[in-house]
This record gives structure tokens, C-alpha cells and sequence, in this order.
């Protein structure tokens, strides 16, 4: 009495209605797995895609911070002023992408819906290792993309809440997961920027102070980094903050981020001579 | 060689018809009723943790009574085919009609090819910007679907507390008006002459979906905050 093809039916495949798994992933392995970003045909030769660059994260008291600059490259040229590259993970945690932007935008999407669905189907909150564990899973099925120069190369962090801190993981292509004290940052401009906090960071700091640094580390890093874009008061493109405390991710408006912004240029002119050169 | 009796079509459909009505009849009630600012799902649950009613999507949610593991499934597969639908195309081209057809589809395949029934009865409703693009679907265990306005009561004892919510009914109610009237209809006695329940906070699962929210419209209300809606 049963049709040999459920889809026949019109009814939802019997994919759908297996119990057993939270993850969105595993669905679509199981029953989409042409959707997955790390299933397709690796391309072949050289390919020209926009890549994102810096972004930094560091912890506060009762919290963390993630920022990004604005700029997307591909060769030499600016492929974009305002791509976003900071993107709320779930309420409590942040993930911010470095490398091929459009694979590290269909990644984080694919991250972001991940949570979601366990979220709804478990009825609870994954742990904050939990997520970063997942992260790193979808980031191993990329090593195929980034073996050809596709990488994607995020920084994740969010309030844990069972410590109720905020923390910071780092991640290598290879989907290697590690957990950064105080700051970090990744990208092109990761070296100027990660010299900056180092500077900047301050034990027991409020989230204005860490907004703060967060700035000035990708000022830092659009001074010395070509492919890191500083705040662009002509046009009004600031860098995307956001801070994940207790009361979740919230992303720092713009006038806040425009005074920040002006604060920072002023430190700057205020220290630099006419020997030219300061800061 | 012994003959198979031959039982008519009829019959068969109306046994298992019998069969399914009974499974959730024997269910505590589910009530859904639309307020000026979304629509509100009342039952009663000392449970915190097995829901009968549950976030979908963005603005869908689901609520179901009947037999916990059927509905449980189908809870499931609904946010398996919302998330996969998502993906693919964008979260606005999810709709609870879409989500209500392979329900629909589901429960009528079940019913007439499977040996049993499942014996569950499901609203999926979704929320629209304005009240008028407010959505209701309500579904029988034989797939049969039918597009409600206001308010939907479903359960064991839906006819007699439909008939409380209906009179206590008009549009445009707030929120703490509807949960007092879901919450008297949910109280009202099972036999005609017994008396009225007042149902505590702490056994009732009450959860809306707020249209004034930005992205995801559902929220469970618990605790002091139901407490204080209660008593509103």
C-alpha cells in the first residue's frame, strides 16, 4: 500500500521526518547535499574573487567586541567600500570573516541558520563551545575551496553564558579552533592591528573603552594594510561594531562610531609634528 | 485458503476517522486566538520543557495536540522544510501556506495508505505586518485544511470551549483580554454543571507571535511576565 516513491505522494520525504538530528548541516548532507558549500566541484586555474580583510575582536568586562573595516579587494582594485563583514551569530555570539567574501558570506549564512535550527528544534541555546565546534566543522568542508587560494578564515567570539564572560576563538583553514585571550584579529591588516591592541587593550576595560580600541586598532591596520579600509567620514562608511554581552549582540550605531571616528583623527593631528610621522 | 473479509471503503475511513478523533480527544486543549498585536496560543502544560507549541520560522509558528511523538515529528520536519526553504530562496519566501500544504499532504497520505492514522490535529499560523495579513491554518488528521479567522480551538473538549471563546471574541483585543479569555475558556468545567478551574500561571504554556518584533515574531511568556499579563 505504501508508493515506492514517498515523493509521489506529495508528502514531505521521509528525510524530513527522521528523528535524531539537530543540525541543519547534516540535513542537507543527507538529503540536499548539493546545497552544502563544500560539495561542489572545486574550480580549476586561477579565479578573481573579492576578498574581505581585517577584522578584531577583544573581551571586556562582561563582554566582548567584534569590529571590521568596510573594504573588499580583488587584485589591486577596491571591489567594494561597504561590504559587511561583522554578522551576529545567534543572540549571544559574533562572527567576523576574513578571505573570499562571497564563500565567507555563504558560510556565515549557513552558520548562522545552523544555530537557528538547533535553537528550534532542541529548544535551547547551544554552549558557546558548541557553536565554535560547529563553526570549525563548516570550516573543514571549505578545505578543498581553500587549497586553490579560496580560503575563508573567520574570528568568532560571544558571552559565554554559563562563565559569563565574553571569548575568542580563532580559526586556521584547515579548521583548526582556538581560543584567543584578551584580543585578536585576522586579515591582511591582522599584524598592524594585532600590534595596536596589544598597545590599546586594558584589563577590566568598559565596552565604550573597547569600542574604542577596537577603532583604533583598524585605523592602525588602514594605515600601514592597502587592503583595509579606515573610517570614510566623506561618505559616511563607518566599520561595523558590535558588542555580545549578557543583554546579546548589539551592533554600535553610527553617530557613536562617527564620534569615535572623529576622536581618533583628532588624537592623531594633535600628535602629529611637522616633522610629519607621529602615531 | 481462508478469504479476507471485505470491509467498503466507507467503513475503513470512517473506523480509522474514529480511531484518530478519539487519540486526540483524550489530549488537553489547544487554544489560538489573534490579538491587535499578533496571535496568542493558551494551553495548559505543567510541562517546561515538551511544548505543544513551538516556533517555525521568522513570523510561523505551530501549536498541536494529539499524541506527543506524532506532533513532535511533524514539529520537526515543519522547521526542516522552513530552514531548507530559507536557505534556498530568502526567509520572506517562507510562508505557513506553503508550510500548511505539505502538512497537508502529509497527514491525508498517512491517513488513507498507512495502517494508522496519526492522531494529531495542528494549527500553523503566521503573523503579517498588519492584522489583516494575519494567517491561521488549521489541520485535521486527515489532512483536511481549513483557513480560520480570530481564533481556533482544537482538542478534546474544542466544541465546548470554542463555544466561550466565540462569545468572548471580537477583533481588535489586546493581549492581556485574549489570555484572560483563553484562560477561562481553558478552565471551563468538562461536564456541564461542574465547576469553573482558575488555571496558575505555572500550569499554563503560553507563548504569542508579536508582530511589533523586528525578525523572529515568537516569544514564549513565562514566570512573573505571564503572572503580570494574568493579572492585567
Amino acid at each position: 500500500m505504501t508508493p515506492a516513491d514517498p515523493a509521489a505522494s506529495g508528502r514531505l520525504p521521509h528525510a524530513f521526518t527522521t528523528p535524531g538530528s539537530s543540525s541543519f548541516v547534516d540535513f542537507l548532507a543527507g538529503h540536499a547535499p548539493d546545497l552544502l558549500p563544500g560539495n561542489r566541484p572545486l574550480p580549476v586555474g586561477d579565479v578573481q574573487a573579492p576578498h574581505g580583510t581585517t577584522i578584531v575582536a577583544l573581551t571586556f568586562d562582561g563582554g566582548m567586541v567584534m569590529a571590521g573595516d568596510r573594504r573588499a579587494t580583488m587584485g589591486s582594485m577596491i571591489a567594494s567600500r561597504e561590504i559587511e563583514k561583522v554578522f551576529p551569530a545567534d543572540e549571544y555570539s559574533a562572527v567576523g570573516i576574513a578571505g573570499t567574501a562571497g564563500l565567507a558570506v555563504e558560510l556565515v549564512r549557513l552558520f548562522q541558520l545552523e544555530l537557528e535550527h538547533y535553537e528550534k528544534i532542541e529548544g535551547s541555546l547551544l554552549s558557546l563551545d558548541g557553536k565554535a565546534n560547529r563553526l570549525s566543522t563548516m570550516i573543514r568542508g571549505n578545505l578543498g575551496l581553500a587549497m586553490q587560494g579560496l580560503a575563508v578564515v573567520p574570528l568568532f567570539g560571544g558571552y559565554d553564558l554559563d562563565r559569563h564572560l565574553g571569548r575568542i576563538f580563532s580559526y586556521d583553514v584547515t579548521g583548526g579552533r582556538y581560543e584567543e585571550h584578551d584580543h585578536h584579529a585576522v586579515g591582511s591588516g591582522s599584524v598592524f592591528a594585532r600590534g595596536s591592541l596589544k598597545k590599546l587593550w586594558r584589563p577590566g576595560m568598559g565596552s565604550a573603552d573597547a569600542v574604542r580600541v577596537a577603532v583604533e586598532a583598524l585605523v592602525d591596520a588602514a594605515d600601514d594594510d592597502s587592503a583595509t579600509g579606515g573610517p570614510d567620514s566623506t561618505r559616511r562608511i563607518w566599520p561595523v561594531v558590535a558588542t555580545v554581552t549578557e543583554a546579546g549582540y548589539l551592533r554600535v550605531g553610527d553617530d557613536e562610531l562617527a564620534a569615535v571616528a572623529a576622536a581618533s583623527e583628532e588624537r592623531r593631528r594633535a600628535t602629529h609634528t611637522d616633522r610629519g610621522g607621529a602615531r | 485458503m481462508s478469504m479476507p473479509f471485505y470491509v467498503s471503503p466507507e467503513q475503513l475511513m470512517k473506523d480509522r476517522a474514529d480511531y484518530a478523533r478519539k487519540g486526540i480527544a483524550r489530549g488537553r486543549s489547544v487554544v489560538v486566538v489573534q490579538y491587535d498585536d499578533g496571535i496568542a496560543f493558551a494551553t495548559e502544560n505543567a510541562s517546561r520543557a515538551l511544548h505543544k507549541v513551538s516556533e517555525i520560522y521568522d513570523r510561523i509558528a505551530f501549536a498541536a495536540v494529539g499524541k506527543y511523538n506524532e506532533f513532535e515529528n511533524l514539529r520537526v520536519a515543519g522547521v526542516r522544510y522552513a530552514d531548507l526553504r530559507g536557505y534556498s530562496y530568502d526567509r520572506v519566501d517562507v510562508t505557513a501556506r506553503g508550510l500548511a500544504n505539505a502538512y497537508a499532504q502529509t497527514l491525508g497520505t498517512v491517513f488513507t495508505t498507512e495502517s494508522k492514522p496519526l492522531e494529531v490535529e495542528l494549527v500553523v499560523a503566521e503573523v503579517g505586518r498588519t492584522i489583516d495579513g494575519d494567517q491561521i491554518y488549521r489541520l485535521a488528521y486527515d489532512g483536511s485544511v481549513t483557513d480560520e479567522h480570530g481564533w481556533v480551538v482544537m482538542g478534546g473538549q474544542a466544541e465546548r470551549l470554542g463555544a466561550v471563546v466565540e462569545e468572548g471574541w471580537r477583533p481588535g483585543m489586546t493581549l492581556p483580554q485574549v489570555l484572560a479569555l483563553a484562560v477561562r475558556a481553558l478552565g471551563t468545567p468538562t461536564d456541564e454543571g461542574g465547576p469553573q478551574r482558575t488555571l496558575p500561571a505555572a500550569q499554563l504554556e503560553v507563548a504569542v507571535l508579536d508582530r511589533t518584533r523586528p525578525r523572529r515574531a515568537f516569544r514564549r511568556l513565562t514566570g512573573a511576565l505571564l503572572e503580570d499579563l494574568l493579572q492585567a
